[in-house]
């Protein structure tokens, strides 16, 4: 943790823009640019400011990055991004990508995002991360020449390995499970949390109303006039206070939509592995059906059918020297087989107790954010029940006056 | 009242040549001030010799009549204009409880145990114990209408429910009329004119009310209304400026009260849609609390605190609905009873100034002024006076309801947030504990 790259460099993503320019198909197009600030961290001693470095990157850019990081770091739980729409939103809030709330989100999100990299072990020291934080020209080009693009699975293969893997190690399918599940409940969550604001939101805005007729009352009343007036004015404050309440909770949300982004990541890993173990039976599979030809030609009994056999009745037998070469080959073949396979086990091992040890490091991060996240929407409920106990024992106290 | 019986009413004896016009009004006071609550009476009133006492008089030192019921009642009333009836001096006790169901061929209803404590000669007994149903407190209103029309009668729960909508034999409804009932005669018993009505005396003691009923029929149909005041076929020039701005004041204070109504009901619509997204969020962390080990306690307990919320908010809702909002449409109708009582009172007026009219064209009846004028007059006069002295008792009346229904729905409101604020603390206190066992 003490290499953590940040303990070393404090990293903000301190301003949006908003910026025209031409898209690859030379079409103009208007999107965000973001601000990365990044500082090194001084000692205690020094006691001087650095300098600040800084540079502009736009969403697809971070995009480009977290792919990189997700093809090169198989094995680890690749922190998401923010949404790239809006989401789960509630009538109040705009889902357009320009809108100024949505934005300012999005800033919180990304800046996150880099602060979970470069809180990984394993993550943070990536060269690329390094420079996509501090090299501001030509880092398109540097990621691409890694060549990552060639290294990603296909999405096909990935599909094609789940069905038919034999021995995936259970841990892994239980953790697939797992995040299955978390993505549907915290799915479900945010629709219902979206759907409860709304009606929150009504509850608090109608309490307005009063306003205009406790004060509209007050006109004609005598001794009630005062009363009535000053309650209004607390029915106001009342509906005005949901503004600040709900944006609060739009923090927690986010909170749990990282998580939600998150299990799509575990996802990934446990993919990954599926994939790896697919090619590991694949292989073996290979490897024995190899030998068995080369026993059968050997020996010259036909134990299982294959097309071979069959034109070679067919066509009459070949040469011995023919056969001779075939064996020669297989054996090859199966020498080669042989070690790759052994290779691919290794492999596959290293990613299992790799993957593994990253994934309880993630649950233990899970763990104690969720946590933070409930404590706070505990504390969340009880400031606004103590908002509501105020503006209504002032408004109760306006009543007893009247 | 003691002079219940119909007589013939004895005239004001006339103070002379004078023109009625000229007279002297007995409440006079500064005609053209504003109808508020703070109508002071004229300092030349006397406090009360003996109601019972027959040598009341009026202020002027006229003496007075009381043997018919329209002057007696109204000069009662002039009397009593200060808030008569604290704890001390109050003689009369009436509670409306305990509703049963009867099921009958015929049909099912339910009747109210309707208990009177009284000192009051009027009553035989000290206490009464009757079983009413809505049919006599509609009864009885009518009554009361008809027999003092110079007063403002309060107004009872609504009559009508549409069926299959509203239970009308839910526990809600009942105790909503109940309430609503035993207002109804708290208002009555607190007014120093209409407490003393024989109609609500025999409400409040008869054990069988229903021949009472057809009794009062006939006798009626015998005798004929002895205080006919719905003259009717009169139109008014000019309304009084103080009756007007009564008039006035009522209609804006319906109004209000209307919109309050419709905001109050908007309220409750959309927090019981709020419960029923509410209801559907809390489980959903419980759900996820099965999926999880460590998390399994913080998200049961969100799970359990929305539960909770969900519970107290549909208690406030409830209390709304019952408490609140009954009371605010009790006085839309005593409004619109109000208002009627306006319009009788200037039909009376207009009756008098029609005959008066009349009189001043025809130069022989002068300089007697004839009876039935005289009578108008004092009809006029009494009217206004009762009016004016049930409108102050009424906004009296009417700023402590307010106050108290105002804050009971403040309080209604803190109580729902002091509920949330409770589980919420608890659950944080859960929470944290939770963390700091693993964190800290």
């Amino acid at each position: 943790m003490e290499d953590c790259l940040s303990k070393k460099i404090e990293i903000t993503v301190s301003e949006a823009e908003k910026r025209t320019g031409r898209n690859a198909m030379n079409m103009q197009e208007t999107y965000t640019a973001y601000l990365i600030e990044t500082r090194a961290v001084e000692s205690q001693n020094e006691g001087q400011c650095s300098p600040v470095d800084s540079l502009w990157r736009r969403y697809s850019e971070f995009e480009l990055l977290r792919n990189y990081l997700l093809v090169t770091y198989p094995h680890i739980v690749v922190p998401p991004l923010p949404e790239k729409r809006a989401d789960f939103v509630w009538h109040k809030l705009s889902a357009d990508n320009m809108d100024p709330d949505f934005v300012e989100r999005r800033r919180i999100g990304l800046e996150n995002f880099l602060l979970r990299v470069a809180s990984h072990p394993v993550l943070c020291q990536d060269n690329i991360f390094y420079s996509f934080l501090t090299q501001e020209g030509g880092w398109k080009e540097m990621v691409n020449e890694t060549g990552f693009q060639l290294k990603a699975d296909s999405r096909l293969k990935a599909l094609n390995a789940t069905f038919r893997v034999k021995n995936p190690d259970k841990r892994f399918t239980e953790l697939k499970h797992y995040s299955d599940e978390l993505q549907s409940v915290i799915s479900h969550l945010l629709r219902v949390r979206a759907r409860v604001a709304d009606r929150l939101y009504g509850v608090y805005k109608v309490h307005g109303n009063y306003g205009r007729v406790f004060s509209e009352w007050s006109a004609i009343e005598k001794e009630m006039g005062d009363g009535l007036q000053s309650a209004g004015h607390h029915m106001d404050v009342y509906a005005a206070s949901i503004d600040d309440i709900l944006e609060e909770e739009e923090h927690y949300a986010d909170q749990l939509k990282e998580y939600l982004f998150y299990a799509e990541a575990l996802r990934a890993v446990c993919r990954k592995h599926e994939l790896m173990q697919y090619d590991l039976e694949m292989a073996a599979q290979d490897l024995t059906s190899k030998k068995q030809q080369c026993e059968e030609l050997a020996t010259g009994t036909v134990r299982t059918f294959s097309l071979k056999g069959m034109t070679s009745k067919l066509f009459g037998q070949e040469t011995p020297e023919q056969r001779e070469a075939k064996i020669k080959v297989l054996e090859e073949q199966i020498q080669e087989g042989e070690e790759q396979l052994k290779s691919k086990n290794l492999e596959g091992r290293d990613f299992v107790k790799s993957a593994w040890a990253d994934i309880e490091r993630f649950k233990e991060q899970k763990n104690h954010d969720l946590k933070e996240a409930l404590i706070s929407y505990a504390v969340m409920q009880i400031s606004m029940c103590k908002k509501g106990i105020q503006v209504w024992t002032n408004a109760k106290e306006c009543f007893s006056k009247m | 009242m003691s002079g219940g019986a119909a007589g013939t009413a004895k005239a004001l004896p006339s103070s002379g040549p004078k023109s009625l016009r000229e007279m002297p009004h007995p409440l006079a006071t500064s005609s053209s001030e504003e109808m508020g609550p703070a109508l002071t009476p004229s300092p030349d009133l006397l406090l009360p010799r003996s109601i019972a006492d027959k040598d009341l008089s009026l202020p002027n030192g006229t003496p007075v009549d009381t043997s018919s019921p329209a002057s007696s009642s109204s000069l009662l009333n002039r009397l009593q204009l200060d808030d008569d009836l604290d704890g001390e001096t109050r003689d009369l006790f009436v509670t409306v409880d305990d509703p049963k169901k009867h099921v009958c061929t015929m049909e099912t209803y339910i009747t109210y145990r309707v208990t009177t404590k009284t000192t009051r000669a009027e009553f035989d007994l000290p206490e009464y114990s009757v079983r009413r149903r809505y049919q006599d407190f509609d009864w009885l209103r009518n009554k009361l209408e008809e027999s003092q029309p110079t007063h403002l009668i309060p107004p009872l729960p609504e009559k009508f429910v549409v069926k299959g909508v509203v239970d009308r034999f839910s526990e809600e409804f009942v105790e909503t009329r109940r309430k609503a009932l035993d207002k109804f005669l708290k208002r009555i018993t607190d007014h120093p004119v209409l407490s003393f009505n024989e109609h609500f005396n025999v409400f409040l003691t008869a054990k069988d009310l229903n021949a009472y009923k057809k009794q009062g029929m006939a006798l009626l149909s015998k005798m004929g209304e002895s205080v006919k005041y719905v003259t009717g076929g009169y139109k008014l020039r000019s309304r009084p400026l103080e009756f007007a701005a009564i008039g006035e004041y009522l209609d804006t204070f319906s109004l209000k009260l209307g919109t309050i109504d419709r905001i109050a009901q908007r309220i409750i619509k959309e927090q019981l849609e709020y419960l029923v997204e509410l209801r559907e969020y809390g489980p959903v962390y419980s759900t996820w609390g099965g999926l999880e080990v460590e998390l399994a306690e913080p998200l049961e307990g969100v799970s359990a605190c929305i539960g909770n919320c969900c519970t107290a908010l549909e208690e406030l809702s409830e209390d709304m609905s019952e408490d609140f909002l009954p009371v605010l449409r009790e006085y839309i109708l005593y409004s619109e009873s109000m208002k009627n009582v306006l319009k009788k009172r200037d039909q009376v007026q207009a009756e008098y100034e029609a005959k008066l009219e009349a009189v001043a064209l025809k130069k022989e009846e002068r300089p007697k002024v004839p009876t039935d004028v005289e009578k108008c007059q004092d009809r006029v006069e009494c009217f206004n006076a009762d009016l004016k002295a049930d409108m102050e008792r009424w906004q009296n009346n009417k700023r402590q309801d307010f106050r108290q229904l105002l804050m009971g729905m403040a309080d209604k409101n803190i109580q729902y947030y002091e509920k949330v604020c409770g589980t919420a603390i608890s659950l944080a206190g859960i929470q944290v504990v939770c963390f700091s066992l693993r964190w800290c």
